[in-house]
């Protein structure tokens, strides 16, 4: 006897032929054009343009600083969306709507309001200034737009998982003897993880293509201050569509395998 | 009835609406700085045509960087003419989108370009660093505010000014090339393009003088803040020159050749003339010219076919992937 089994609801073909479309016209299509067109460059060409060092240096700051705005919300996205769960206090419901505001607001507006503010002359920059350090047109300034434009991602999806959480259980847990430390490694920080794994992907993922809100504070100077995206517009600018497909496949390909690690170490921390 | 059919329906309206109501549209594609000029030049240029009698026309214009506007016409977007910042830039609409004959410069006067701009300095009140010339611009300690050339029209013009100033000054290649590099190293911003350094500049405060064109100049002194700026002209810079041309491909297709044709003439008539001059680029007329004289400074003038050979060489030698700009900065 074959043990097929078949599923409760219907429609399961309808849903994934429905899901194949969508996928294929969404995302597929755009993104086979983009590796097809960078066929038109030889490898050598293709490894020439990707190796060069202002490509390897533009690489590590684009995934450098979009690492480490993803490693700040994660910490200060946990808190945030610890607090908003958690506690009850008056304006609450304003700090909820302004975390979002960061994907409601045109990336260029906020680009240009943090780069007037941190700005080496600005009302936050001079303070910078008299301390003896820079925030606009560094890669500081860079991870801080970042911050700005990813900080929706982890707050969003810890907080359902969060208010999940019986309160009881960490009682429980405190009954039972544990110190709060051990509450929170024990008993929080697994039934966390994973969501917390996933604001962070995406927080990243959003961070590595970042541009609108980077390009004004980034400063844009070649070896130093160069993110990604602005080489592919450099490349646009020159009318060379195949080397700009070049280091878009390069960003994809980097993105991929980082997301898939991601994924599997989310794997396995479920399984465990 | 579904919300569906409601919108196809309207959807439907629209199209058979559109060319209907207007007798005939024109889209002018175009870079940053022309906006206020075109405004001004498309009222101008509808109620001459129709006082010709001819049906009325109605004139849409776009505005962005000028390789990024070059760009959406080749991918598509049915321009009838476009007024880019420079000739390298259209030569592209030839080569790549093959939408205009290679001879595109000829057909007008003054190789297509009706008005010209040039390279000026933009300073802060009571200039604090005494800027003079372009000299004084490699001093070290003095900031350098000039958008990148790489994603910049505007960029591509100032460090050619530069160029041709150290070359006849300091008597060559090696020279020149010493020169740019010193002044680009007090450059502490590269900004994408023009309008974002004149936010860096003027808005944020940073540096001490903007390399900019001189409408721009002139543009930002009208402009909130513009009290606290001045203009300083160095001994020497470029004549910038942005062309114009008739997209042949587009106006073919929709049966618009005349009266665009008629519009970029129009740009060489004294109406048109004294609009160009009125929002600060230089008109090619000498008459009209004149009666503007007091507004603009005496320069002395390189241009790019004759000091550089055309964009055709200087793009390639000067800001394509390993040219000059590149070996600048691979020297740090």
């Amino acid at each position: 006897m074959s043990r097929r089994t078949f599923p409760v609801i219907p429609g399961f073909g309808l849903t994934l032929g429905y899901t194949l479309v969508y996928l294929s016209l969404l995302v597929l299509i755009p993104l086979g054009a983009l590796f097809i067109y960078a066929t038109q460059l030889t490898w050598a060409e293709f490894w020439a343009i990707v190796t060069s060092a202002r490509v390897l240096a533009a690489l590590k700051l684009s995934f450098g600083t979009a690492l480490l705005a993803a490693l700040l919300n994660g910490a200060i996205g946990t808190l945030l969306a610890w607090a908003l769960v958690r506690y009850t206090f008056s304006g609450r419901t304003i700090i909820e709507a302004m975390i979002d505001l960061p994907f409601a607001l045109p990336t260029a507006v906020a680009g240009i309001a943090l780069t007037a503010l941190y700005a080496p002359t600005g009302p936050i920059g001079q303070f910078a200034t008299a301390l003896g350090f820079k925030i606009a047109y560094t890669p500081l300034g860079i991870t801080l737009a970042l911050t700005f434009v990813t900080l929706p991602f982890v707050v969003r999806t810890l907080q359902p998982v969060l208010a999940d959480i019986p309160r009881e259980v960490e009682e429980a847990a405190a009954c039972l003897g544990a110190k709060p430390l051990q509450v929170f490694r024990y008993v929080l920080l697994p039934a966390l993880l994973p969501a917390w794994l996933t604001g962070f992907a995406l927080a990243f993922a959003r961070g590595v293509g970042e541009y609108g809100s980077v390009i004004f504070i980034a400063g844009n100077m070649p070896m130093k201050t160069e993110i990604l995206p602005l080489l592919i517009m450099v490349q646009l600018d020159q009318y060379n569509y195949a080397g700009a497909t070049a280091i878009g496949v390069l960003m994809l390909v980097v993105s991929f395998i980082l997301l898939l690690l991601i994924n599997m170490l989310q794997r396995r921390i479920a399984r465990a | 009835m579904s919300i569906r059919f409601f919108a196809l329906a309207a959807l439907a309206g629209a199209l058979v609406a559109g060319p209907a109501s207007a007798a005939q549209t024109l889209l002018n594609v175009s870079y940053d700085p022309t906006r206020e000029l075109y405004v001004e030049f498309n009222q101008a240029f509808a109620r001459h045509w129709q006082a010709q009698g001819n049906e009325a026309v109605a004139i849409q214009q776009s505005h962005g960087g000028s390789g990024k506007q070059a760009r959406s016409v080749i991918d598509g977007l049915r321009a009838d003419v476009v007024t880019l910042a420079l000739a390298g830039d259209i030569d592209e609409l030839h080569r790549i989108g093959k939408l205009i004959p290679e001879n595109w410069q000829e057909r007008l006067p003054d190789a297509s370009t009706p008005y010209t701009s040039s390279i000026v300095f933009l300073v802060r009140k009571g200039n604090p660093k005494g800027i003079e010339d372009w000299d004084d611009l490699i001093e070290p300690g003095v900031e350098v505010i000039t958008p990148n050339p790489k994603t910049s029209g505007g960029a591509r013009w100032n460090l050619l000014a530069a160029w041709a100033y150290a070359e006849k000054k300091y008597g060559g290649e090696a020279q020149a090339r010493d020169f740019v590099e010193k002044l680009y190293r007090n450059v502490p911003v590269l900004d994408t393009g023009a309008r974002g350094s004149t936010i860096t500049f003027v808005n944020n405060k940073i540096g001490d003088v903007l390399l900019a064109w001189e409408n721009e100049a002139f543009l930002a002194l009208k402009e909130e803040g513009g009290d606290a700026l001045e203009i300083v002209a160095p001994s020497l810079s470029i004549l910038a020159e942005p062309p114009v041309t008739v997209v042949d491909a587009n106006v073919d297709r929709k049966g618009t050749r005349k009266v665009a044709e008629a519009y970029l003439e129009y740009l060489y008539s004294d109406e048109g003339q004294r609009l160009a001059a009125k929002h600060f680029y230089r008109p090619r007329n000498p008459e009209i010219a004149k009666e503007f004289s007091e507004q603009f400074s005496d320069i002395e003038l390189v241009t790019i076919d004759g000091y550089f050979n055309g964009w055709k060489e200087a793009q390639p030698r000067f800001f394509n992937d390993g040219g000059i700009f590149d070996q600048i900065y691979q020297a740090h």
